[in-house]
């Protein structure tokens, strides 16, 4: 089977993972004794319940709804959430750039740390070097981010000083006007250099935590990887026609133990985008994880089922470009 | 009677002499990997707290004294009281008992569904295979932490619903490692001696396939004890899980949020750590097994 035909395929189970995703969640949210219009409005008499209740359309029969969800959700229409009051649509606008900037700043933290780590691992195996490298990867995954983040609040903002505090601006510093959403693209856009600045500073503590939580996985992949290629005949050659060891590491053994660690890059990054639901409210960053939360929290399922489909398809997309991206590095691998 | 009891342990291990010589061998390579070593230390320290809790408990977990609110660490107090004057030392201990049952039921119950999902699954082909493992796909695409958020969300707060929402995105994993020691498995000799002596599917799949590939997941499921532990507590800080007054870790970690400003750091540092040692505990066990099972099937 030749890429352009895997591709198509992948694709075509694409859009079967998203319906059914769509199913799953609208009969889970929906058969559950929730009651989504009492828990937005605790307060409110029975008539107005009835009323909103019939509004939203809570009280038609259960394909009907999802149908008439569908046939909207075709025509780019997510649906209005009840706790904003806004469409689905432009909330996520709104909220996904941030999530987008810490996964992206935490997915080149997760490499700059879990590479070299599993390199360490790999080439002093089974030495103390190694154990120290491991324990610290497993350490990433088994860190409960929200309370590494309070700490590290605790530590650099509430006594040291030496970073800011949560949130994505300082407060006396104004957001520059909206053009992408991304604050980042936005700030140099509108030539304000001390936003920009700003704003990087107040995403070094976040995407830190999140990085950590990904090297782990990276480190995992590159130390496995590096130890299998290290056994190679042509590593063998490489060292005996006295090529420097660094050499051989670099040239030889790097360049091919990384092409599986790439896949997991891959992986991390749908990770992250998840994982920065808790990170994110912990910093009091306004991204799609704090927006899932609350609306999760407040039982609005359709800025639930929005934010769940805006994520799966990313995730999705990831993987099948580092799929592709693998199948083109290695030209050993043939899908068939 | 002595003599009996002899002769009986003698003909038993000459009995099961393959089966001795494989725990000798995984318990040598169990000594050689320093990782699993501080693994299983630690989780065995965990599961001594949690069965001793009474006893080692220096005060109620749930005894409030308000004037003594918020004292930092002391030789009466090891970490500190919180907000109404409780001993956290004592709440972290009773917390133990809360995460563990989480994470053994949790992992029970995905396991055992995904498992058979993945028997039927290995074992029939077709379209059946076909059917379940699509859907481990959409699984897999889900997010799952929002999933377990909106389904804690919709049933109710409180650990059984915590546990139900975890254990619904957790299943898939265990379907597709089982279905392939299904396909590994079922075209054995042995499989064919038992269909061929006249056993049938459900015989054939549950006491010759299933016992068989219950190693297969059990890497999976020590890995998966330490996330799980993480995301109950994750669902208990967001105030999705249990509920004060438990002495849920997570919930313990969102109780001492606000004072995290005011310099009473204890009140979320001492649950947070215990979470941090534990889902430590579990992922250098599960990754230390992980290269144990690894090097039996090279040898």
């Amino acid at each position: 089977m030749d890429l352009r035909t895997y591709t198509a395929r992948r694709l075509a189970l694409m859009v079967f993972v998203f319906f059914g995703i769509l199913v799953i969640s609208f009969v889970l949210i929906y058969i559950v004794p929730g009651d989504p219009v009492g828990a937005i409005y605790p307060q409110a008499p029975p008539y107005m319940i009835e009323k909103i209740t019939r509004e939203w359309g809570f009280d038609r029969p259960l394909h009907e709804q999802f149908l008439s969800y569908l046939w909207k959700l075709l025509h780019g229409d997510f649906g209005k959430s009840l706790l904003t009051n806004r469409p689905v649509m432009q909330d996520l606008i709104t909220f996904f750039p941030t999530t987008i900037e810490l996964a992206t700043f935490a997915t080149i933290l997760a490499v700059a740390m879990g590479i070299p780590l599993g390199m360490i691992s790999a080439l002093k195996k089974d030495k103390i070097p190694d154990h120290i490298a491991r324990i610290f990867a497993i350490s990433g995954v088994s860190m409960p981010v929200y309370w590494l983040g309070l700490l590290m609040l605790t530590v650099f903002y509430y006594q040291l000083r030496l970073m800011p505090g949560p949130g994505q601006l300082d407060p006396y510093i104004k957001y520059p006007p909206t053009v992408t959403g991304f604050l980042l693209i936005d700030s140099l856009i509108a030539g304000r250099i001390d936003a920009f600045l700003n704003y990087i500073h107040h995403l070094i503590m976040p995407s830190f935590i999140l990085g950590l939580f990904g090297a782990a996985g990276i480190a995992r992949m590159t130390r496995s990887s590096m130890l299998e290629v290290l056994r190679k005949e042509y590593v063998r050659t490489a060292r005996a026609k006295g090529l420097r060891e660094r050499i051989v590491i670099i040239r030889h053994v790097l360049r091919n133990a990384l092409i599986p660690t790439v896949t997991v890059i891959g992986v991390t990054y749908g990770m992250l985008l998840e994982g920065a639901v808790l990170t994110e409210t912990v910093f009091g960053l306004p991204g799609l994880g704090q927006y899932a939360t609350r609306a999760a929290i407040h039982l609005d399922f359709l800025a639930v089922m929005g934010s769940t489909l805006l994520i799966a398809i990313i995730y999705s997309f990831a993987n099948l470009i580092v799929d592709v991206v693998y199948a083109y590095l290695d030209p050993r691998i043939r899908y068939g | 009677m002595k003599y009996k009891t002899q002769k009986f342990f003698n003909e038993w291990t000459k009995e099961h002499k393959y089966q001795i010589e494989d725990i000798k061998l995984i318990l040598h390579l169990w000594r050689r990997s320093p990782l699993s070593v501080i693994g299983s230390i630690i989780v065995l320290a965990l599961i001594s707290i949690a069965l001793l809790a009474p006893y080692l408990a220096p005060h109620d977990p749930f005894e409030v004294n308000v004037p003594n609110q918020l004292l930092p660490p002391s030789s009466e107090y090891i970490f500190g009281t919180d907000k109404v004057g409780r001993d956290i030392l004592s709440r972290v201990i009773y917390g133990s008992r809360i995460s563990l049952m989480i994470a053994i039921m949790v992992v029970l119950v995905s396991s055992l569904i995904g498992a058979v999902a993945g028997l039927i699954s290995g074992y029939f082909g077709g379209k059946i295979d076909e059917a379940i493992m699509r859907i481990t796909d959409i699984f897999f695409a889900f997010p799952r932490l929002i999933l377990a958020m909106a389904v804690a969300a919709a049933l109710g707060r409180g650990i059984t619903n915590t546990m139900l929402a975890i254990a619904f995105v957790s299943w898939p994993i265990y379907a597709r490692l089982s279905r392939a020691g299904t396909l590994q498995i079922k075209n054995e000799v042995y499989i064919e001696a038992a269909k061929s002596i006249g056993a049938g599917h459900i015989r054939v799949m549950f006491l010759h396939i299933l016992p068989m590939i219950i190693p297969f997941t059990l890497v999976q499921a020590t890995l998966d004890m330490g996330g799980v532990i993480l995301t109950a507590a994750g669902l208990g800080f967001i105030g999705l899980g249990a509920q004060p007054p438990s002495s849920e870790w997570g919930a313990m970690i969102s109780l001492g949020r606000q004072y995290v400003a005011t310099g009473q750091w204890w009140v979320a540092t001492f649950p947070g750590l215990a979470i941090l040692i534990t889902a430590l505990g579990f992922n250098l066990l599960g990754d230390g097994l992980r290269d144990i099972f690894d090097v039996r099937m090279r040898r």
